[in-house]
């Protein structure tokens, strides 16, 4: 087979999977108030990886981030639904979430919120899914 | 708005339906995918499409917009992309193992002969 | 402990996590699989205790107060399904760990389970339309991973068939719910029913009833909409077949029963009525296939269609005795039919075929098999005292109460008939000749059966322990007679 010249994807998406990555934790973040959160913000770093995958190829990928993405997956769910049940040690109704302002150094007034570990939890359980899903199709061929 | 948003889900599930009744396995899947798209631009639609108003509900605040069709709308998009995504993966295997993707060929069942 | 309807949901998916982290390490799945499922049960037993003595019971998930948040809503009727489902599901994963290669184990098999549980338990208990949708999709992807496992060629072919029907049919939903929200406004089931009221007897209403009455009775599979069971469920392994035949149509009855009671009670006379001749069709349609066929799975198969017919009669005829019969005959018919499935699985490991003109004379070798599946068989025709009698006995009644006559006459004759397909497996399997046997697994036989003997043996004491069990079915069905107090006890108005 002809090894196919990807020169320019390749050369492109070192760059560029880093500022998606970045945007997409940007995201992350931002659900706290405004619009993103876990689910948008997985789901953009797991198009970066895919394309990092599209450009390489799944070994490459592998050796740059040795993740195994099932694990990820169950990681990602256990904290959430520990996050979820840790109300059940206050006696609150299941996913009842509790949340402060806080003075930190260089940040100034922030508020922290449980939810934020909850929204880890799907962070991590859609990029898992996701690359379960691209990579099981792309093993095979 | 709302009748144009209705004459598109029209749209949507008449080529819904029209896919999935093709042989081809792929056209299915690409008809359950656009049948579920029509379902959730419906269930959109059905809660009233308003644009201007902050989604939050005070006492005296009259006009505002209903958040939950949203939140309903993305529910039930991440589940019928993963349900998609894993019937895509099914069709792949079932080619691999059966060696075709036409469902007129798929409709055999040995142990019943 | 106020969480405690939610206890039965959020054990299993915490074992189902927890599993994710080692699927192919059996030994750990197994035991941790069965400590989940009896801490499931010993959660439910205690819920159900706690309904009994305080009442239905709610929790409204992260403190949102009903009607905005989605609350867990337990009464009588819920706890009894998740009790069932809790128990059956144990009995299927002892068998299956006797049953199952080693192969299809490791392939996420508890996992799948364990979610399915989740998702069974979690419908019964929602009191949120949507969120039962949710639940719903949890079980159905985790029944489309039980069902491909293995990955045997007619396997994928089936498996495709069933998910497509039921991507169908979720769609379908989604539109349902689309159609309610817009007419009333609310999700909570309570609040809906309430509303639904206020709005008196509009024709949307009915329109939307039929709507739903058309999206369960895909998963339910109600003539016509059962075109896919037979096929879908002769494909995957004994086990996830009694799982499946056992709870995932029954989910969808269930989801019949709690709409067409607390919300579609305006124009009953054309509502109920096309579910009753849908319920009767039902009837017919799966006694003829239960009798025509000699395949032991299909048998059985169809048999699940004649009792989610026989089972909505009841609902249809909407006395208090029909729907008291309902609940019975539901309950009962989970335990019978995962207790039948198991046992013609035996039958199937030993005669390494489905089908009777490979089977004879088991009695011979396996007495035990043979009368336990004798008294499965009587149980599932409803003969006295047995646990298939109550709930017939009641649902005859309340039709006749009804006013109507063919709708019983039809239970009736059907129980014979039921009686008749499945003696044809005891006469041609466990009687006549003896065959030469070359069934791979065989030598498990007797393993195998106490399992399925635990089932009927519950199935037995279900049905002499009746007048213990009554008061608890009274109860599960008064809600279901009279809206208000369900509404009452989610809305706490």
């Amino acid at each position: 087979m002809k090894k196919p010249n990807d020169v320019i994807l390749q050369t492109v998406t070192t760059v560029i999977s880093f500022i998606i990555i970045l945007f997409s934790i940007n995201l992350f973040f931002a659900g706290h108030y405004t619009p993103g959160g876990g689910f948008i913000g997985g789901l953009m770093t797991a198009a970066a990886l895919v394309l990092l995958l599209l450009a390489y190829d799944v070994k490459t990928l592998n050796t740059i981030l040795p993740f195994d993405y099932r694990m990820m997956t169950a990681a990602g769910l256990l904290i959430a639904v520990l996050t979820g049940a840790g109300a059940l040690l206050f006696n609150q109704p299941f996913l009842t979430h509790a949340y402060d302002y806080f003075n930190l150094p260089l940040l100034g007034e922030t508020s922290l919120h449980t939810a934020v570990l909850f929204d880890i939890g799907v962070y991590l359980v859609v990029i898992g899914v996701t690359m379960t899903i691209i990579q099981t199709i792309g093993e095979s061929e | 708005m709302e009748i144009l948003m209705s004459i598109v889900v029209g749209v949507l599930f008449t080529s819904a339906v029209y896919l999935i009744l093709s042989k081809s396995l792929l056209r299915v899947i690409i008809g359950t995918a656009l049948l579920s798209h029509g379902a959730h631009l419906l269930l959109l639609t059905m809660s009233g499409l308003k644009t201007g108003d902050a989604p939050v509900l005070l006492d005296g605040v009259t006009s505002y917009t209903d958040p939950l069709p949203q939140a309903l709308v993305l529910t039930a998009i991440v589940i019928s992309f993963g349900v998609t995504a894993f019937f895509l993966v099914l069709a792949y295997r079932a080619y691999q193992e059966l060696g075709t993707d036409n469902m007129e060929e798929m409709k055999g069942n040995e142990s019943n002969d | 402990m106020i969480n405690l309807p939610l206890l039965p949901i959020l054990i299993p998916l915490l074992a189902a996590v927890i599993l994710m982290f080692f699927p192919k390490r059996i030994k750990a799945q197994r035991f941790i699989s069965l400590l989940a499922i009896g801490a499931t049960i010993v959660a439910s037993v205690v819920l159900a205790a706690e309904v009994k003595a305080n009442g239905i019971q709610t929790v409204n998930l992260g403190s949102w107060p009903a009607p905005y948040g989605i609350p867990l809503v337990s009464d009588m009727l819920s706890v009894l399904l998740v009790l069932t489902s809790s128990i059956l599901t144990f009995f299927v994963v002892w068998y299956a760990m006797i049953y199952m290669d080693e192969k299809y184990e490791s392939f996420f098999f508890y996992i799948g389970v364990m979610f399915l549980l989740v998702g069974i338990n979690g419908a019964f208990t929602t009191g949120d339309i949507f969120n039962l949708f949710v639940f719903f999709e949890v079980f159905l992807i985790s029944s489309y991973l039980l069902i491909v496992l293995g990955g045997k060629k007619a396997q994928l072919r089936e498996s495709i068939k069933y998910v497509l029907i039921n991507v169908i049919s979720s769609a379908l939903f989604v539109t349902a719910v689309a159609y309610l929200y817009s007419v009333v406004g609310s999700l909570n089931m309570a609040d809906i029913s309430q509303r639904i009221s206020e709005l008196g007897n509009t024709g949307i209403v009915t329109v939307i009833a039929i709507f739903f009455l058309m999206v369960f009775g895909l998963k339910g599979a109600i003539v016509p909409l059962y075109f896919w069971l037979p096929g879908s469920y002769s494909a995957p392994p004994i086990p996830v077949l009694a799982l499946f035949g056992a709870l995932l149509t029954k989910v969808g009855v269930y989801s019949i029963l709690r709409t067409y009671t607390l919300f579609f009670t305006q124009d009953t006379g054309y509502t109920h009525e096309i579910l009753g001749v849908l319920a009767l069709l039902s009837i017919v349609v799966g006694v003829i296939g239960a009798v025509a066929y000699r395949e032991v799975k299909t048998i059985i198969i169809y048999n699940i269609v004649v009792a989610v017919g026989v089972i909505l009669y009841g609902v249809a005829a909407m006395t208090p005795a029909s729907l008291e019969g309902a609940v019975f005959y539901l309950l009962h018919d989970m335990v019978i039919k995962a207790a039948l499935f198991l046992l013609v699985g035996i039958m199937i490991a030993i005669a390494g075929s489905s089908h009777l003109k490979d089977m004879g004379g088991m009695i011979r070798d396996y007495p035990r098999i043979g009368w336990t599946y004798f008294v499965a068989a009587l149980a599932l025709a409803g003969i006295p005292p047995l646990s298939g009698f109550i709930g017939k006995l009641l649902i005859v009644q309340g039709g006749f109460e009804a006013g109507d006559i063919v709708g019983p006459l039809l239970v009736l004759i059907s129980s014979l008939l039921v009686l008749y397909s499945a003696m044809k497996i005891f006469m041609n399997g466990f009687w006549g000749t003896p065959k030469e046997y070359h069934g791979a697994k065989a030598k498990s036989a007797n393993r195998l059966w106490v399992p399925a003997a635990a089932l009927v043996l519950i199935a037995i004491f279900y049905g002499v322990g009746t007048e213990a069990i009554r008061p608890f079915i009274t109860m599960a069905v008064e809600p279901l007679i009279d809206p208000a107090i369900y509404i009452e006890a989610v809305l706490k108005e």
